[in-house]
């Protein structure tokens, strides 16, 4: 056995080849598949790197040039609609370049499996003009995170770092290389031509990136991670990313292949030399067809004879992601043999068909979670009135489930509350409700706000306040009064920011104060203008209130109105008798609040 | 050779510790070992699935459909779910006990544990089924349904892990104050698995 490896996360695995890197500023904003990679900095940070959540990607994209003008090494994380928050001080950066190393890692999610879209950050680079790293596994994510930065330095250009879900949160086992030393960052050194940015320098910064782009083009044809292996027919494939870890598990032996480890600039020599020698190539990328688009440019331009398949011309999917079975299935269609499978056995996947029915699973609002009082609050109180209730990104979206059915709409980060507004001045006999968690207040809440203090527009702005950033994982934010590193720091106070706008009413309470907040609701959604309920309940991942409830049988009519009510997970039903799981009930007291015949009542907890 | 293990159960069972402990015993061995976990939105009390690859040969970090040495089912819906992953001739351990989401509970819907486990009995090649339930009691926490599984595994070297080196990987993985426990449990397991 060789020297010690560790399992590591491919997040875990890019965090730590920016460490070794020498990444002095790490910066980002939390969002699955990405957010492990900054928690990683922060657990290994032995001082001397500046790790921060940022208020949104934005602040966390400017936060990063900054530190890259001074020289040095910053990596900034997001995942990809994150990329869409931070694309003004992107597209400008292009331009500018840096002088410190930056590399903006957006975790790409196809599937999608926990995103708003199926975006494609290969694409984006190729629209900003950017170089962009496609890792296809946590080793070699590993390896090439340092690669990117030299890269940048190098250059003088910030670089684009697309894992996809599949590499972000797939492990692998690793042996860490030693860290080498990294020189000390120069500091800013003025100098307007560079670091100010006009329409005069704009425009010859846009003459140098075209050159210097088609000079990486040949540059990139030379680097190791874009290679062909070599086949003896006359088909082949073009992959990269995860893609290409599925197929090399199925690729029948012979077959020519060539990895793609950086979309933009796409690597043309290498690719002529590669479709050259053949008659038909496949595409096999997930997303956007970006290989595919430029390798049928290439063919154009150099007059190949070959013919390019993929998702434009209908041999591959154009949505959702790829697996091994996607993947042999494309290869037997296109190389007309079976795939090289030793291992796999179909016969084993059509027992499916005589599967019992089995009941989905659906995620769910945790047991006890704060959320749902809230929404069983609003929707109380607004029994039989007008009502549409927008929603925003995070856990609280689950609010849209049954039995609750609280979220109307759902967009983007922030969007509710302005939604709210628009659809308030066409329908104005309806209150207009737009929940919003307190990380998703700070990140992109504020501006909607005052929007609507500005214009008059009529809103209830519900601020579910569980003093945490859930869905992600709970991660601090401006409101929590802690730091990523775990430092105290100035707490950011929502009433006051509101109080600030100019928003004149103002209600604070406790949703699991159930009468409470149905009486505060009611009174809020009285009257025009905007009108804020803030509801402050920890998540139960934060604090949990340490109480359990049970049933008591001999009161328990089985109505079940606590089951069809609330859809809370540790209220179960065994045959007729309604229970509550001890092991998931962390005593939020909702259900005995709803329960009409005082069935439910306060038990001692066994732990 | 390659071994590839899918494990599976519902979101808060400890699946993804399960995982975590076979690759570390594998790499002890000097494995290669490649893993995957279900993790963000779809963790909330939906199906979760953890894969583990050992070998050299492997890229992918899911276990291709139709080559899982063994399933671990920490719920035995979950394994039906899962089934398509086991290899001909493969081996399920699945816990008997059904856990009824919240979305039955509203429809009243008919899912019940035998006829899971009697669909198991008939497309499994091999099923090892352990009554979960009792090996908690017994072991004195309903935490350890994970480590029981583990001890079920290593017994019946299916992994080409001992019960010896499963017991070095709990040891060295979970809390000072909880490895009586555990060791308790891995060896429940293992009687389980026809110890």
């Amino acid at each position: 056995m060789s020297s010690k490896k560790i399992l590591v996360m491919g997040n875990e695995a890019i965090a730590l080849g920016a460490i070794r890197a020498g990444v002095r500023m790490a910066a980002g904003y939390p969002g699955t598949p990405s957010t492990e990679i900054l928690e990683t900095i922060a657990k290994h940070n032995d001082g001397r790197i500046h790790v921060e959540w940022s208020v949104n990607e934005k602040a966390a994209m400017e936060v990063g040039a900054g530190a890259a003008y001074a020289g040095a090494r910053t990596l900034v994380t997001m995942k990809q609609v994150g990329l869409n928050v931070a694309s003004d001080p992107l597209m400008s950066l292009a331009y500018m370049g840096v002088k410190g190393g930056m590399v903006i890692v957006s975790a790409d999610d196809p599937g999608p499996i926990s995103s708003q879209t199926e975006q494609d950050t290969r694409t984006f680079a190729q629209f900003s003009k950017l170089p962009v790293f496609d890792p296809s596994s946590p080793e070699e994510a590993y390896e090439m995170i340092g690669e990117a930065f030299e890269f940048s330095e190098k250059y003088q250009t910030p670089v684009l770092f697309r894992p996809t879900t599949r590499v972000c949160h797939a492990c692998a086992s690793i042996e860490l290389l030693p860290e080498p030393e990294v020189s000390e960052p120069e500091g800013f050194i003025k100098d307007t031509m560079r670091w100010v940015i006009f329409p005069r320098t704009s425009y010859l910064n846009h003459v140098k990136i075209e050159k210097r782009n088609a000079e990486l083009s040949e540059i990139l044809s030379g680097y190791e991670r874009n290679f062909i292996l070599e086949g003896n027919k006359k088909k082949g494939i073009v992959t990269g990313g995860i893609s290409y870890a599925y197929t090399r598990e199925v690729l029948p032996e012979g077959t020519p292949l060539l990895k793609i480890s950086t979309p933009h600039p796409f690597p043309e020599q290498l690719a002529v030399r590669f479709l050259k020698e053949l008659d038909e190539a496949l595409v096999l990328e997930e997303l956007d067809p970006m290989i595919e688009r430029q390798l049928l440019q290439i063919a154009g331009k150099h007059h190949l004879p070959v013919n390019i398949y993929g998702k434009l011309t209908g041999h591959t999917k154009n949505a959702g992601e790829n697996s091994t079975e996607s993947i042999r299935e494309d290869l037997a269609r296109f190389l007309q043999e079976k795939g090289n499978d030793t291992t796999a056995d179909s016969s084993a996947a059509e027992v499916v068909s005589d599967a019992p029915e089995l009941p989905v699973r659906p995620p769910v609002l945790c047991a006890g979670c704060p959320h749902r009082a809230s929404f069983y609050a609003v929707k109380k109180a607004m029994k039989g009135k007008k009502a549409v209730f927008s929603g925003d990104i995070g856990c609280y979206t689950l609010g849209n489930a049954k039995p609750l059915d609280m979220v109307d709409t759902c967009l983007c980060m922030g969007a509710g509350v302005t939604i709210a507004q628009g659809l308030h001045v066409i329908e104005p006999d309806a209150v207009n409700f737009a929940f919003i968690g307190d990380s998703t207040f700070f990140a992109s809440g504020i501006t909607g706000v005052v929007n609507a203090v500005y214009n008059g527009n009529d809103i209830v702005l519900v601020v579910l306040d569980n003093s945490t950033t859930a869905m992600t994982g709970h991660q601090p934010h401006p409101g929590t009064g802690k730091t990523i590193m775990g430092d105290v720091a100035a707490k950011v106070s929502i009433p006051a920011i509101l109080r600030g706008i100019g928003v004149e009413r103002i209600y604070e309470c406790d949703p699991l104060n159930l009468n409470e907040a149905v009486d505060t609701v009611k009174e809020a959604a009285q009257g025009s203008g905007v009108r804020a309920v803030i509801f402050r309940s920890p998540c139960i991942a934060v604090s949990r209130p340490g109480k359990c409830y049970e049933v008591k049988q001999k009161k328990c009519r089985k109505c079940k109105v606590c089951i069809k009510e609330l859809g809370c997970p540790a209220i179960v039903t065994e045959g007729d008798t309604v229970k509550i799981d001890p092991s998931l009930c962390y005593g939020c007291g909702v259900c005995a609040a709803v329960c009409p015949f005082e069935a439910i009542g306060e038990v001692d907890c066994h732990e | 050779m390659n071994k590839n293990c899918l494990l599976c159960g519902v979101g808060g069972q400890g699946v993804v510790l399960a995982s975590r402990l076979i690759a570390y015993a594998a790499m002890e061995k000097g494995n290669f070992v490649r893993t995957a976990e279900t993790i963000g939105m779809a963790q909330r009390g939906g199906s979760v699935v953890s894969h583990v690859r050992i070998g050299d040969d492997i890229y992918s970090p899911q276990v291709p459909v139709g080559s899982a040495d063994v399933i671990l089912a920490f719920e035995p819906g979950e394994a039906v779910r899962c089934l398509p992953y086991l290899k001909k001739d493969g081996l399920v351990i699945a816990d008997s006990r059904i856990v009824k989401p919240v979305t039955a509970s509203l429809g009243g819907s008919s899912y019940n544990a035998e006829e899971m486990t009697a669909y198991l009995e008939k497309h499994a090649g091999k099923l090892i089924l352990i009554d979960g339930e009792a090996i908690c009691r017994e072991a004195g926490s309903p935490k350890v349904l994970n480590v029981a599984l583990l001890g079920a595994a290593a017994q019946s070297g299916v992994l080409g892990i001992t019960p010896e080196e499963m017991l070095d990987a709990v040891r060295k993985n979970v809390k000072e104050k909880f490895i009586a426990l555990n060791e308790k449990a891995l060896m429940l397991g293992r009687k389980a698995g026809g110890m």
